[in-house]
């Protein structure tokens, strides 16, 4: 049987850290590396006799999601515990939602492939709800001990899960960068795959094509990247479907992946599976989300990618490639739209050019991010408004562009008017170049006149080189064609 | 003043004699002291008494009072049950588990009265993680009773209830989850009330049931319970299910003079549970619940009979629930953090097993397993939903009841002190002795237990009044009446060291 013959179906989980100042149940902070359980308080180290109160900012955020995925706000949600004994979790339970979550189904339109292979897909979400994420024990440095370091425990999370949507770990990865895009977009999380703050687990299983039940599925913990999860699920369907070609069964577990060697292996099977013995926290009463609460959440949201690319469409004549390509980030999405107020809606498509185009390229090449990019949108802006205007020509905006990159100067105007660049429109003085040129090259004349056209671009080179590049390549071309009296 | 000893004076009595320089707070503390270091041998009511942090805080009081910046409590010595963290003192919840606790921090409650200036001779004497009736299950050995040494003094708060019994401090604080404060409370022939769920901030007291547990007030009469009260209350960001509630002044509600002094409590209907006067309780129990309850009606009071159908399914709700939250709330004393770690294990699993194996006394892991059980997959909704269920129906009860009366009054328990060991043969038979109060912490609601009479043995017998949410000063009130015409709250052990 040949891998065609095979559907995949893949399911993720992904924990969002969420961008608080302080700690879901704590009030203490949830800044990033500080020196071990610095950050650990009372309530964080389950002292006896401590309670959680629930920080409404990690709520908040919850809602932004929800209202960001068109899914149903619960009025009430419930926080339950999750029973289970590990050094890293302080109160031997986690506070998480389990019967009823703070967010419930919605979906997110993801872009899978590229040129005629792309295509889009809708998504669709589970739920998401909030819990509290455990500490970290440390293996290294304490001679066959283990460390505990509780700063991190009671960090917010919001575990956002998928319904087994996706068909390709392609489609995973593009769900995966969408709801990565999302967070961000919506500022309730910072997307730091590295330090933790978007981790990803994927529910794999495969089946015939054509089957209508699913397969057994294994889930693959902690992929903190999108290679990663990439290889992680292609290595697990290879890994499933030649299991059960050659005759062996899937078998649910939890699978860890190993970057080291692209492949993943078993942590626990679903007999070693924990009965977390999920009950209602008593400490904390249920979650009651107002519809006034949401209705000032909605408020504060930013204007949603999908909505802000349809406007670029509509009301600035993007290309439908343009206007996504620029809402895929909220930076880039930003860094556009003040592009476009200094150099103003009739060239938002020469803006979109040099934002996806040079800066893009420059960006790239310096391995800079698009909001620390040395020009700022109102440079980029009053640069586009003189290439518009024809001061000057996109050859010499490039060497602007290079010059305010490197600090040479605070505007577009400044360094076109101290670099002498300002595009020379000037009849006489194109006519006295074209006359000096026209001298010292009486052999491209003669071709020119023995009808090879090269020669006349030839020509219109030689004057753009006398200019210094800042005569009007056009406006040469036709004087210089006068001239000939071609 | 009278040649009553200090020992055995009211609080308001005390109050009057520091206000007027008669004594020092320091002096105070040390009659105290003095009493419970003749006496504790014989009764082992605390498990800490600290001498210096008691003389300190008695010397700050004094300074305070010097100052003319008293309020009703400064000064006053006090008992906190070892339930409740204070912060550089041992803490030890009764248990071996926390025998090298010294908390960090205090408990809202040991702030709030820490604020209000009262001198804290020690730490009382408990059920392990208040998981008991009878005090006996304490690492720290039993509490005796002192109207009989030998006998319990109840549980789980019987180290507080022993030490006001025995005037080894006027006033202290307890818990309650299922009973912990009333039923000591008639054991030893003192008042002590249970506030509504959430009146008490609970930060800082170690959990037991937290839909349950509730703090409250210990004291020799209705008046300083509600002295003791008034300071322990008011919301507390940091406990989200206290109660956003402006503190209500118990003590000035009892002194406004009532308006017909020889029927004080004319007016008042007190609902007597059919369920709670059926079989079950001893006859000397019956008669001087009887005579209570006469007692009231002669006061002004009238009585009717109403209905709590579902009391009788109390027991098996409460201790579901409580067990299934115990089991959870208990899994934090694993060693790893604080508290005792066994001395030699294998690998981590090993270090759990044995630190909470040599930790945990027997009763403590017989909840642990009976509540893990009642959570677990497949048993959940059998046990745990179907207890949420009764629950319900319980406070719906209540609720109907109060549409008929003011207050609810009965035996407090069934039995009265027994004999230490007793008992510990057949924990069950021991749970079902909680059968009146269980309903109350159910429903959230207070709940009262003041003395009143003996049995042939000359045990005490208390009487229990249940009201509705937030009635504390009416139920404070009526056991103020009650004790303005009786005497029974005046009777004291003899005790010799």
């Amino acid at each position: 049987m040949s891998r065609s013959d095979w559907e995949v179906v893949i399911g993720l989980e992904i924990h969002a850290q969420l961008n608080t100042a302080a700690k879901i149940f704590s009030g203490a902070s949830t800044a990033f590396g500080a020196a071990p359980n610095v950050q650990a308080s009372a309530v964080d180290c389950a002292l006896p006799g401590v309670l959680p109160v629930l920080n409404r900012g990690a709520v908040e955020r919850a809602i932004k999601l929800g209202l960001a995925l068109g899914a149903h706000i619960a009025p009430k949600s419930v926080f339950a515990r999750k029973n289970y004994f590990y050094p890293d979790l302080p109160k031997g339970y986690q506070i998480s939602q389990f019967e009823l979550p703070v967010v419930q189904g919605g979906a997110i339109t993801i872009h899978v492939g590229e040129g005629d292979a792309a295509y889009e897909k809708s998504v669709r979400l589970t739920r998401a709800h909030l819990e509290e994420d455990a500490g970290k024990s440390l293996h290294e440095d304490f001679h066959g001990m283990s460390g505990i370091d509780l700063n991190r425990a009671g960090t917010p999370l919001l575990e956002i899960v998928s319904e087994p949507d996706m068909r390709s770990a392609a489609e995973a990865v593009a769900y995966a960068r969408a709801l990565h895009a999302l967070v961000r977009w919506i500022d309730i999380c910072d997307g730091n795959m590295q330090e933790g703050s978007f981790r990803c687990d994927a529910n794999v299983s495969v089946r015939k094509k054509g089957a209508t039940e699913f397969g057994t599925r294994r889930e693959i913990k902690n992929l903190n990247s999108f290679r990663f999860l990439q290889q992680a699920i292609e290595y697990e369907v290879g890994w499933q479907i030649e299991t059960i070609e050659d005759g062996g069964k899937v078998v649910q577990a939890t699978v860890l992946f190993d970057p080291e060697t692209g492949e993943t292996r078993m942590m626990r099977s679903k007999e070693d599976a924990h009965d977390y013995r999920y009950f209602p926290d008593p400490d904390l009463l249920p979650l009651v989300i107002e519809p006034e609460w949401i209705e000032r959440v909605k408020a504060t949201m930013p204007e949603l990618p999908t909505a802000m690319q349809a406007r670029f469409e509509r009301d600035l004549g993007l290309p439908a490639y343009d206007a996504a390509t620029l809402t895929a980030a909220r930076e880039t999405a930003d860094y556009f739209a003040a592009t476009v107020a200094t150099a103003g809606d009739n060239n938002a498509k020469l803006c979109a050019n040099w934002v996806m185009g040079e800066l893009a390229a420059r960006l790239h090449k310096a391995g800079l991010e698009i909001d620390a990019a040395p020009v700022s949108p109102a440079q980029l802006g009053s640069l586009v408004t003189r290439i518009a205007d024809g001061t000057v020509s996109n050859a010499i905006a490039r060497k602007v562009f290079e010059a305010l990159w490197n600090g040479e100067g605070t505007s577009a105007d400044e360094i076109i008017e101290k670099q002498g660049l300002k595009q020379v429109t000037d009849s006489g003085a194109i006519e006295a170049m074209i006359d000096a040129v026209l001298a010292a090259n009486q052999k491209s004349v003669d071709e020119f006149r023995a009808g090879k056209e090269k020669a006349f671009n030839a020509l219109v080179g030689q004057v753009m080189k006398a200019s210094r590049g800042k005569a009007n390549p056009a406006q040469v071309s036709e004087m210089l064609r006068r001239k000939l009296g071609a | 003043m009278s040649d009553t000893p200090l020992f055995d004076a009211s609080v308001s009595f005390l109050r009057r004699a520091l206000d007027a320089r008669k004594i020092s707070s320091v002096e105070l503390a040390s009659v105290f002291l003095d009493r419970i270091a003749t006496l504790e041998p014989k009764l082992n009511a605390f498990v800490t008494v600290d001498r210096e942090r008691a003389l300190a805080d008695a010397k700050a009081a004094d300074a305070r009072i010097a100052k003319g910046e008293a309020g009703p409590l400064t000064g006053i010595p006090l008992a906190h049950k070892d339930v409740f963290c204070t912060e550089g003192v041992l803490t030890s919840c009764g248990s071996k588990m926390l025998a090298n606790f010294v908390s960090p921090y205090d408990a809202h409650v040991v702030t709030l009265l820490k604020d209000a200036g009262v001198v804290c001779l020690g730490k009382t004497n408990m059920d392990e993680f208040a998981m008991g009736s009878s005090t006996e299950t304490s690492h720290f050995g039993s509490t005796h009773n002192p109207w009989k040494p030998g006998h319990v003094p109840g549980g789980s708060s019987g180290g507080s209830a022993a030490a006001v019994a025995a005037r080894l401090a006027p006033i202290a604080t307890g818990t309650d989850t299922g009973g912990s404060i009333r039923q000591p409370a008639s054991f030893c022939n003192v008042t002590g009330i249970k506030p509504t769920y959430g009146l008490v901030s609970r930060y800082g007291l170690i959990a037991y049931a937290s839909s349950l547990d509730q703090g409250g007030a210990f004291g020799g009469s209705a008046e300083d319970c509600a002295l003791l009260l008034g300071a322990m209350t008011g919301f507390d960001k940091r406990d989200s299910t206290s109660l956003d509630r402006a503190p209500e002044n118990y003590a000035a509600a009892l002194a406004a003079p009532p308006a017909d002094a020889a029927k004080p409590l004319a007016g008042l209907t007190v609902g007597l549970p059919r369920e709670f006067f059926a079989a079950g309780m001893s006859d000397d129990i019956r008669v001087a619940v009887d005579a209570a309850l006469a007692q009231y009606r002669a006061l002004g009071a009238t009585t009717r009979e109403v209905d709590l159908p579902n009391a009788k399914l109390a027991i098996p709700a409460y201790y579901v629930i409580a067990m299934a939250e115990a089991s959870s709330n208990l899994s934090r004393f694993d060693g790893v953090r604080y508290g005792h770690r066994a001395a030699h294990y294998d690998d981590l699993f090993d270090m759990y097993c044995k630190s909470r194996g040599e930790g945990f006394g027997d009763e403590v892991k017989r909840r642990i397993l009976v509540g893990t059980y009642v959570l677990s997959h497949g048993y959940y909704d059998a046990y745990y939903l179907q207890a949420q269920k009764l629950r319900r129906l319980i406070a719906e009860d209540f609720r109907r009841a109060f549409a008929e009366c003011d207050l609810i009054a009965g035996p407090t328990s069934p039995v009265t002190a027994w004999a230490l060991g007793a008992m510990s043969g057949d924990p069950v038979q021991m749970y079902l002795a909680d059968i009146y109060t269980t309903p109350v912490n159910l429903a959230g609601l207070p709940g009262l237990s003041h003395p009143c009479g003996f049995d042939r043995a000359g045990l005490p017998v208390g009487l229990q009044l249940i009201g509705n949410y937030f009635s504390e000063a009416k139920l404070l009130e009526a056991a103020h009446r009650f004790q303005q015409a009786t005497d029974w709250h005046l009777r004291r052990p003899a005790l010799a060291a």
